[in-house]
């Protein structure tokens, strides 16, 4: 082992090809879970405002049972619990298309969803009841009051928290590595292992992790500028 | 199925509650406990000097804590668990066990994510309090130690709590670097019975659930007593008092 040099790690073209494959999976995952976090969200927020106690009852079992639980261990549930569950073609099926990928964007979409329709829930509950009222009153039906009146504001109030949330959800597509999605992080094990140069790699994925956290986080703050109409007009 | 969770249950209840541990190294539920518990105890002093240095008026003190934070907030915390089970022995130049790596990662980890809501909470006090100190004759460490963090932190006590809920998901990732808790055990009752690994990691989900969800009803009700407490004690004017009592915590 010789002194620092990261230019062993980003000159060998095999290293670099893993890497970048190592990105385009983090992104897959985290893209992939985060859409179906979201349409899982909606779905759950829609449950909940709709009468009938059973789906409320639901929704907070769900919400529940996803927060109190450790990621990492419905992670496992998942890939080796209820994978081994599924009927033989099913399992096949899998595994010849990536089953640890599809199971760490199921496993991280149905967690993060959870933390997403809270999000959304407490920003609309902090739109005052009178703007549905003055809606409706305005001729809107429901679903046309939610669309135009309620929802832009309650979606501009969840903003900060949906943002940090994303930002989790990036990072916690690394939990992958323990089932066997080749994201980054496991790019970055697999290079240690092959360069034997631990710090220069850990480093070059320490970065990396870095640079697109914070980019999420300061496209969420144009963002929340952006929705913020004190801030536009001041602009 | 349900036969066989009450089997597993039956027959390995005590390597999940310890481990190996009259005959090894303490392990399973007592482990991820003590660990969290050490955890937050150690990393609860350092949040709030990196708080006061988050605050401070001088850069060379801002600097380095503004990163530290940033840093944890961007990288995965599996790569920070990576990262020191490679720099602790390198450093310290002793064989150390995983037990201590992890909790080096999750003192520093949770020390920066716990400076926030101190920093929240002291700043969400208002200025007054620090001026009426001073004007009082204490100095900025009197005023810290006797006015300021006695209140913030009394306010900070539920976030507290759901810090130590997600301490204990987090040790969880210990799993990856071979921390002999919770995780591992269940693991290794999984690789002994190998037919029935959705039994296994069901009891294990479900066991995480128990402790989590009732320390975070605990933390719920502390905060609905504190913020009712609060608006009590200052009248009408306790907004900007109950507003830090708001739970933030990092989600695992």
């Amino acid at each position: 082992m010789t002194g620092f040099d990261l230019s062993a790690i980003l000159t060998n073209p095999e290293f670099i090809a893993m890497l970048l494959h190592g990105i385009v999976m983090t992104f897959v995952i985290a893209i992939g879970s985060w859409l179906l976090a979201m349409t899982l969200a909606i779905l759950l927020l829609a449950l909940r405002f709709s009468p009938g106690r059973f789906g409320n009852a639901f929704v907070a079992g769900y919400v529940s049972y996803h927060r109190n639980v450790p990621t990492l261990v419905q992670l496992m549930l998942w890939y080796f619990g209820i994978f081994t569950l599924l009927p033989d073609w099913l399992s096949y099926w899998l595994a010849s298309h990536n089953a640890e990928a599809i199971f760490a964007i199921i496993g991280l979409g149905l967690c993060q969803a959870a933390y997403f329709s809270e999000d959304l829930r407490s920003g609309l509950r902090s739109v005052s009841p009178g703007q549905m009222e003055a809606a409706r009153a305005l001729g809107h039906g429901y679903l046309s009051a939610m669309r135009f009146v309620l929802m832009p504001q309650g979606v501009r109030n969840a903003l900060p928290p949906l943002i940090n949330h994303s930002v989790s959800l990036f990072k916690n597509s690394s939990l992958g590595v323990v089932i066997g999605a080749s994201e980054l992080t496991h790019a970055v094990k697999e290079i240690e292992n092959l360069s034997f140069r631990t710090f220069e790699i850990y480093l070059i994925g320490t970065l990396l992790y870095l640079f697109f956290s914070l980019l999420i986080m300061a496209g969420g703050a144009y963002l929340t500028m952006r929705a913020d109409p004190a801030a536009r007009t001041r602009a | 199925m349900i036969n066989d969770i009450i089997a597993i249950i039956r027959d390995y209840w005590l390597l999940l509650l310890i481990g190996q541990y009259p005959n090894g190294p303490l392990g399973g539920l007592a482990n991820t406990l003590i660990l969290s518990a050490l955890s937050i105890a150690l990393a609860f002093p350092l949040s709030i000097l990196l708080a006061l240095a988050r605050l401070s008026k001088w850069p060379f003190l801002r600097w380095p804590v503004t990163v530290l934070v940033y840093v944890t907030r961007g990288v995965p915390l599996l790569m920070l668990i990576l990262w020191s089970y490679f720099l602790v022995p390198l450093l310290t130049g002793a064989d150390v066990p995983s037990f201590v790596t992890m909790l080096t990662t999750l003192v520093i980890y949770q020390a920066a994510f716990l400076s926030e809501v101190v920093r929240a909470g002291i700043v969400a006090l208002g200025q007054g309090q620090m001026e009426a100190a001073k004007a009082l004759g204490h100095g900025y460490f009197g005023a810290m130690r006797f006015v300021i963090l006695p209140q913030a932190l009394y306010n900070m006590i539920p976030s507290i709590l759901s810090t130590f809920v997600s301490t204990i998901k987090d040790t969880t990732l210990g799993y990856v670097i071979n921390v002999p808790d919770l995780t591992f055990a269940a693991s290794q009752v999984n690789n002994q019975l190998l037919t029935q690994p959705f039994q296994v990691f069901l009891i294990l989900a479900l066991i995480y659930y128990a402790i989590c969800w009732s320390l975070t009803h605990v933390a719920y009700r502390l905060e609905r007593r504190i913020t009712r407490k609060r608006a009590g004690l200052t009248g009408a004017g306790a907004a900007a008092v109950i507003a830090p009592a708001k739970i933030i915590s990092e989600q695992l």
